[in-house]
């Protein structure tokens, strides 16, 4: 039984792989070719889905968009949360715990329930349609997780760290800064990715704070398949096109990425 | 760990969370209060209601039955998900090359925007030109999701085991890999057959992290929205309009204020009654 183990994880590999293959197959295809037959390779093989994409500004623009905002959320998320993990870490103080759980739930909140209300909010400040709303909205989900992750990471941090520290002579910022936070980078790292990827994966929030110019990738293509008809091509390659982003930032964090889904608490 | 030491000054280190999330949070959330117990006609003319929006959508059908389908949803992936997931994460590889890889290849799907995930889905399953439902098809199944519930509805599990398994496998595996070495020697010189050091050894060693799993996907599965709402529409018919999807139906498409957000606020009660059960269950384990 133990040679064939192998063959668990290769065909959940598999399995994970044959919706992306497909999608790459109709994205190297033209829009006749995809309405006229079913073939497993393109036979007439195109990159003008590609090209369409990087030259027409409606396309790149929305990538850039996306970039944007989800590059912002996650500095705003990993600076905001790393002192206050460290609190959670180090301090007990009036109402922690139940502080924690309130963070907590708002990683519970329906973002359909803030739809609206997230609309008139942001209209009224006069940040709609900009991307540092979508990144402040975002923080609603990210910054609980970011809090989680750095904290679970920090409790495994020897407290002996702070106080050899501070009886070297160091402030709290200086301590912070040039030795707990060099110690914590994998766990920087981890939760960074995480911001990253929530910010990168939503839509609803997104699309609502949104009309022109801040225009996320995605929007741009659930409005592309309902106005032009229905370009199955275009809509592939950028579909491909938004993996690649994520697919890096997995490689760059695959050491540390298993402790990471565990929210530093294994 | 050491005892924490008590610091009411932390406060001033939780202060811009606090600031931020509060923006974010308590706004949003008293508007929301606000609209529940009142009645609009344009214009910005609102009359008090009481809670009458609330015992209405308590009392509604639609609600009763989108969230029935919403748990039958959420009952059944995390029955597939949570098994499947442990079971891929045994397997997997300790060491080497292949770790890496299984790694990145199984945290790929995590990272796709989730529209694309519905389109993607889509367009993998379409029945004419769709790679799964041409094969399904040519078995000789009346397979078409456009059509037929039963399809729709296992297609929207599979897409949702597709996307999400890869977090319990990974979760599982941080736990798998946290167990000492001399735990599996020790067993061995006992002569534990395989299920005894699954369940005595693996099994409670993850027991930490499957809570957060189950938590995490529970939590998220109640919330989804965009991947059925891009597969399916939430169709044929309702068949698989969930909660967030008959949410935004009301507000966004109907704009009915009230309704909707008694209907909101309702929703989150539940997600918070229900994730507070697991988070105390996973606090009182970590405190064992």
């Amino acid at each position: 039984m133990r040679r064939f183990k192998w063959l668990v994880p290769t065909l959940y590999i598999v399995f994970l792989m044959l919706p992306i293959y497909w999608l790459l197959n109709m994205s190297f295809k033209t829009t006749n070719e995809i309405l006229g037959g079913f073939s497993l390779l393109p036979q007439d093989f195109t990159l003008e889905n590609y090209k369409k994409i990087f030259t027409d500004p409606t396309w790149y623009n929305g990538y850039l968009n996306s970039l944007a905002y989800v590059v912002f959320n996650t500095v705003i998320s990993v600076c905001a949360a790393l002192p206050a993990a460290y609190a959670f870490s180090r301090y007990r103080f009036l109402g922690d715990k139940h502080l924690f759980f309130w963070l907590l739930t708002n990683r519970m909140a329906p973002p359909a329930v803030f739809a609206l209300p997230f609309f008139q909010l942001y209209s009224a400040i006069g940040l709609f349609d900009t991307h540092i709303a979508v990144a402040l909205a975002h923080c609603l989900f990210n910054i609980p997780l970011a809090v989680w992750i750095l904290e679970g990471f920090m409790s495994g941090v020897p407290k002996e760290l702070d106080e050899t520290a501070y009886i070297d002579g160091h402030s709290f910022p200086s301590f912070f800064v040039k030795i707990f936070i060099p110690t914590i980078t994998a766990g920087i790292g981890v939760a960074a990715f995480f911001c990253f990827m929530f910010s990168w994966v939503e839509l609803l929030l997104a699309k609502t704070l949104t009309s022109v110019e801040a225009k996320p990738i995605a929007a741009t293509m659930t409005r592309t398949a309902s106005t032009s008809g229905y370009e199955l091509g275009l809509l592939a390659a950028a579909g491909t096109l938004t993996i690649i982003p994520g697919a890096f930032v997995i490689y760059f964090v695959r050491n540390y990425i298993a402790k990471g889904f565990a929210l530093g608490r294994v | 760990m050491a005892a924490k030491t008590a610091n009411h000054k932390a406060w001033w280190l939780v202060a811009p969370v606090v600031a931020l999330v509060a923006f974010n949070a308590l706004i949003p959330m008293m508007t929301v209060v606000n609209y529940s117990f009142q009645e609009t006609f344009g214009d910005n003319v609102f009359f008090f209601e009481g809670f009458k929006w609330y015992e209405q959508v308590l009392g509604s059908e639609r609600f009763h039955a989108a969230l029935g389908r919403q748990l039958a949803f959420t009952f059944t992936i995390l029955v597939i998900e949570i098994p499947l997931g442990v079971a891929v994460a045994l397997a997997m590889p300790r060491k080497g090359i292949g770790v890496s890889v299984c790694l990145v290849l199984m945290a790929l799907p995590l990272l796709i925007p989730w529209n694309v995930v519905g389109a993607m889905w889509n367009i993998f399953a379409l029945p004419d030109i769709g790679l799964l439902g041409r094969a399904l098809n040519g078995l000789g199944l009346a397979y078409d999701f456009t059509q037929d519930p039963t399809s729709a509805w296992i297609t929207t599990i599979v897409m949702d085991v597709w996307h999400w398994t890869s977090l319990v496998v990974l979760l599982a595996y941080a736990g798998l890999r946290s167990i000492p070495e001399a735990y599996y020697q020790a067993a061995k010189i006992d002569g534990a057959s395989a299920w005894a050091i699954f369940r005595h050894i693996q099994l409670s060693k993850m027991k930490r992290v499957l809570t957060i799993a189950v938590l995490l996907r529970f939590m998220d599965s109640f919330m989804i929205y965009t991947e059925p709402f891009v597969l399916t529409g939430g169709g044929p018919g309702n068949t698989t309009t969930f909660l967030s999807i008959d949410l935004v139906k009301i507000a966004l498409g109907q704009f009915d204020l009230g309704p909707a957000a008694a209907m909101s606020l309702i929703y989150f009660l539940i997600v918070l009654l229900l994730s507070w059960v697991f988070y105390s269950l996973m606090m009182r384990n970590e405190e064992r």
